[in-house]
Formats: C-alpha cells, structure tokens, sequence
C-alpha cells in the first residue's frame, strides 16, 4: 500500500534500488523479482534482510496519509575547511537525491498522534553528519520540546562528516545537549536505527531514545567492523553488531520488522501519551 | 636536552652537538656564544612555524607529559578513586579528587601510560566504556558536592574492540554527554594531547574548551582521514592538514575557548613550566565559573554547543 505513493513521487525521489525484473539479496543471494520484493517493503522473502530504503520511503510507510510538513528544508551545507572535492560531493549528492542534505523533519501525525518525525538518509553522503544534520536534529528536538509532542529519529549514518572536521564531532555534543533538555521537559523520544547507524550518531542521539527500536539485520555500532578486526586481528563473533545482538545485549528495547514499524509506534504513542 | 627528536628538529640536534663538541676546547668561547646565539634563532624558526603534522608530531610525542605528570604539579593531595561500580575499573580513564589551590574539585583525565607496561595497563589511554561511565559517577559526585569539574583529554580514540561494542560504546559516550550538558557545576576542559574524535569528546563538554598550544583535536585521526581518502594511511601528513586540528585553528573556528602556550619546543620540554601555564588557566577559569549561578552556567554551556556548527539558510 505504501508504495502507491511510490508512483507519485517525483522522479528524483524514486527509490533508488537495483533496477531489472529482478534482485539478488545482498545477504542469502536468493534471486527475488522485484515486484514482489517492492510489495514486502523491500524486505527478502527468503532470509527476512531489509533492503536499505530512503527517506521519502519511510515517510509513506509510517506516517499518516504519508504526508510530512517539512522544515527547514533549505538549509544547506558549507565547506568550513575547504576540504578537498567536498562541494563537488554535495552537489552530485544532491542530484542524485533531490535532497539539500542527509535528514528531513517536520511535523506529522501517526495514528492521529501528532509528532516530530526527523529522517536520515543514507544516499546523501552515506548519512554522515556534518553542520547540517546536526542543526536540523537539534531543531527537531526543539520543535518537540515547544510543542511538547513525542520526538522520533529514525537514524541512518556512517558516523560523522570528515569533511567538516572539527565542526561534525561537535553535532554530537549539540544534539545530545538538546536532548537533555526534552529529557527536563519530559517529552518523549523514539529513537529508530536502520541499517547501518554507526560511530557519532550511534555515540549521540542514536543511543539517547526513551525506546530504542532496531530494524532486523542492522549494523549497530561505535567503531565498524573491519576496523576493529584489524585491531584485534582475529575473527569477530557471529552477528556482532546486529540489532539481534544489541537486543542480547541489553542495548535496544525493541527488533522489529519493518512491516509492523507504523503498528509499533502506534501502539507505543498510545500508551506513552495515556491515549486510547 | 631529551633523547628523543623529531625529524623536523635535525637542524637544531646538529648545531646542538657541534656546540657539545666545541666544549672544552680552548679559544673558541666566542664561537659558542655565537653557535648558541645561533641555535635560539634556529629553534625560534621551526618551533613557530610548525605545520599542522608537525603538531601531531608534538602532540603525540613520547615524552609529552601526561594527564599525571601535570596533575602532580597543579593539585595537591589527589585522591584517585576507582571503578565504574558496574563492571571494572578502566585504567584508561584516572578519576579523582584534589585541591586545586584552596579550591576542591574533581579530576578525570586520560592517562597514556609511558613505559611499555603501563601502556597496555593503560589500554595506550584508549577507553572502554567503563572508563567513560566512572568518568561520569565521579563527575555526578562533583555535582552532589558542588565541586568544578576538570577534564584533561588525552587518547588516540575510544577502544575499538568487541567487550567495548557488547558492552555500550556508543551509549556510553551518549549518555556523557547528555549528563554534562546539564551538570550543575563548572566543566573546565584542557585538550592535553591527542584529541581523538567521539572518544576524547565523551569528556570534553563544558563551559571552558582549553588546549595546550600543541595539542590535537580531531573527528578522525590523520591515518584515518588518509586511508578513508586515498586508502593510503602514510599520507597522514596531508590529511593532517586537510584536517585542521591544531589548537590555532579550533581557536580560529571558535570551537576553543583558550590557548594555553607550551614552551618552546613543546609540552615535554619543560614539565614543570607546561604545568604552571595550564595551572594559571585552570585556576582562572575556575574562578570566573564559581561567580556563575549553576541555572545559568548551563544555560550558556548549552548555548555554547548550540551556536557550533556551519551552514547557509
């Protein structure tokens, strides 16, 4: 149902998946047709892998009637440290996507409750986080703490932006302050973590949520994979730093498929703003 | 002098030794004096102008005095406590209370390690996140008894390794920096050394970011920046650069609030000169943050992470 709005979309907000009649699951190598892997959420029939979906994606798929009034949509990043290819990198970016940068938000209602619903990207410089995201985030925070309505971040990044130096690790200071405050305020965040949330989101906002929720199959973590195996130069258990092993490992509340994602936060709105 | 020198320094080493040569040898008194004369003008040269790799170089330097070496000479009768009282004690991370003049507070800093044993004791100063959550019961004990807070950041990163992923990294460093946002009492920050990326920032939100002249503060390491770049980690020295993470540059940006000078030729070349600077600096911010009312102390450290950060409207 959700991807009737798919057909709608603008033609630079189309998902951007393997194109042909049909995929091969990045994780089982089950050959699927395409049809039927849009019909289950992009999520693999065979092994239960969720395909990595964009933004605009999540939008129609959890919130009502699809619709997000977004803010601040405009805001757009700089090169403080005129790092080399950086504006070049944005620009393709935000051709490739139609984005100005790598999260949305606004105001949305789910079930009828009314949020703050933000979204990362992962197409948009692989979701990582400069001046940008960290100023849209904060705001987010705010309008949730003004409003005094629940907050949910569904995150996707890599870590931090390289490229913005200095200024990118601090994102991580400034959201986790706003946070702080809503937490003074009472107001309640969801935190959301797809595949992958990593290094300076996951060490910020990522980890912060009143309820954290995982998507199946995510790499979760600080540091990647590959750099600690290279540290400690031996092999890395099974499933390390999926959400399952989160979950085990007393680090999120919650797994849950993306085809019950809208009913979860449904249920859980409901409950924490004594609804229903 | 110390043993140890850096490529950079070769110039001054070998005019240095000429002068050693020269002792003792009768009627060349006025050649030394103008070798030495010399040497100061050298020295003066290189040491203000270094590059920024240059500055890792310093910052990374295997005599750079550590978190206790400057603790010894700025605080008296430190009382080190131990332990996150969850998992175990993270010898990365030395937490503690002293007196800073006539002025208690509470200590937690980074500690390296400098001989071999007491760098893998010390983890290389490479927490895990039990150092961060003792960090954090120590400096919630600070604020139960209305003690400033002062952090010394020295690590290369927070330790990549499984026990530190199953164990809550990330929610670790998170959760520091949530609790500091709003701690009610004065964070005085001093970027000792290495400044690395989520792991030295878990400790380093406060009302006061001071760096010594040749400390480092990055997002990611030169190697890292290099090898994400070029996948060639030996190009560190123009990622450096690219970088800019010098305590001049973060004063640039204003993500920095002070530079605290080194002596010439960096931290390690005078321990007890390094600490009398940094002492001077702490003991000045402590008592301008100690006049502020906590409400807004953290109104205006919130304030302070707010206004961080570049982008057009």
């Amino acid at each position: 149902m959700w991807f009737k709005k798919k057909v709608e979309a603008k033609p630079e907000e189309k998902l951007k998946l393997p194109t042909g009649l049909w995929v091969k699951c990045d994780t089982c190598g089950e050959i699927l047709y395409r049809k039927e892997l849009e019909k289950n959420l992009w999520i693999c029939t065979k092994c239960n892998f969720h395909f990595r979906i964009n933004c605009r994606n999540y939008i129609s798929l959890l919130l009502d009637d699809a619709a997000l009034d977004e803010q601040d949509k405009d805001l757009e990043a700089l090169d403080p440290l005129g790092f080399q290819d950086y504006k070049k990198k944005l620009r393709d970016d935000q051709e490739k996507t139609g984005l100005k940068e790598g999260v949305v938000y606004g105001f949305a209602t789910i079930g009828g409750i009314g949020v703050v619903f933000a979204a990362m990207d992962f197409r948009f410089r692989g979701g990582s986080m400069g001046s940008v995201i960290g100023e849209k985030i904060a705001r987010a925070i705010r309008a949730a703490r003004e409003k005094k309505i629940p907050l949910i971040i569904l995150s996707t990044s890599g870590g931090a932006r390289m490229q913005e130096g200095i200024f990118s690790l601090m994102q991580m200071a400034k959201t986790s302050a706003e946070l702080a405050l809503l937490a003074q305020d009472k107001v309640p965040y969801i935190s959301i973590l797809t595949n992958p949330t990593l290094a300076g989101v996951m060490a910020s906002y990522g980890s912060l949520g009143d309820i954290i929720i995982a998507e199946p199959g995510a790499e979760l973590g600080f540091t990647g994979s590959r750099v600690i195996q290279q540290t400690i130069g031996e092999k890395l258990p099974e499933g390390f730093q999926r959400s399952e092993f989160l979950l085990e490992h007393g680090m999120v509340d919650l797994v849950v498929s993306r085809k019950d994602l809208r009913n979860t936060l449904i249920k859980i709105l409901t409950i924490i703003s004594k609804r229903g | 002098m110390n043993g140890i020198w850096l490529d950079f320094e070769r110039p001054i080493i070998e005019l240095e030794k000429k002068i050693e040569e020269l002792k003792g040898i009768d009627g060349v008194e006025e050649e030394i004096t103008r070798l030495k004369a010399q040497a100061e003008k050298l020295k003066k040269r290189i040491y203000s102008n270094l590059s920024r790799w240059q500055r890792v170089q310093l910052a990374r330097h295997p005599r750079r005095p550590l978190a206790l070496d400057i603790l010894s000479v700025v605080t008296n009768d430190f009382v080190e406590l131990h332990g996150d009282r969850r998992f175990r004690d993270d010898w990365a991370v030395v937490s503690g209370i002293a007196k800073l003049d006539n002025v208690s507070v509470t200590i937690v800093a980074q500690q390296k390690g400098r001989d071999t044993k007491e760098k893998i004791k010390r983890n290389f100063g490479m927490p895990h996140p039990e150092g961060y959550r003792k960090a954090l019961r120590v400096m919630k004990m600070a604020a139960k008894f209305n003690m400033p807070v002062i952090t010394m950041v020295d690590t290369p990163g927070a330790y990549p390794g499984v026990g530190a992923e199953e164990r809550g990294q990330s929610e670790a460093i998170a959760v520091n920096l949530f609790e500091c946002a709003t701690l009610p009492v004065p964070i005085i920050v001093l970027i000792l050394g290495e400044g690395g990326s989520g792991g030295a920032l878990a400790l380093a939100l406060g009302d006061r970011i001071l760096m010594l002249e040749n400390a480092i503060y990055s997002v990611i390491s030169p190697e890292g920046c290099a090898s994400i770049l070029w996948r060639d980690a030996s190009r560190n020295k123009e990622a450096a650069e690219a970088l800019r993470l010098t305590a001049q540059d973060l004063a640039q940006f204003r993500i920095i609030d002070e530079i605290i000078p080194d002596p010439v030729g960096g931290a390690h070349m005078d321990i007890d000169k390094t600490a009398k600077n940094i002492k001077e600096a702490l003991l000045k911010h402590v008592q301008q943050l100690l006049e502020i009312p906590a409400e807004e102390l953290i109104s205006s450290r919130i304030k302070k992470y707010q206004n961080m950060g570049v982008y057009s409207e």
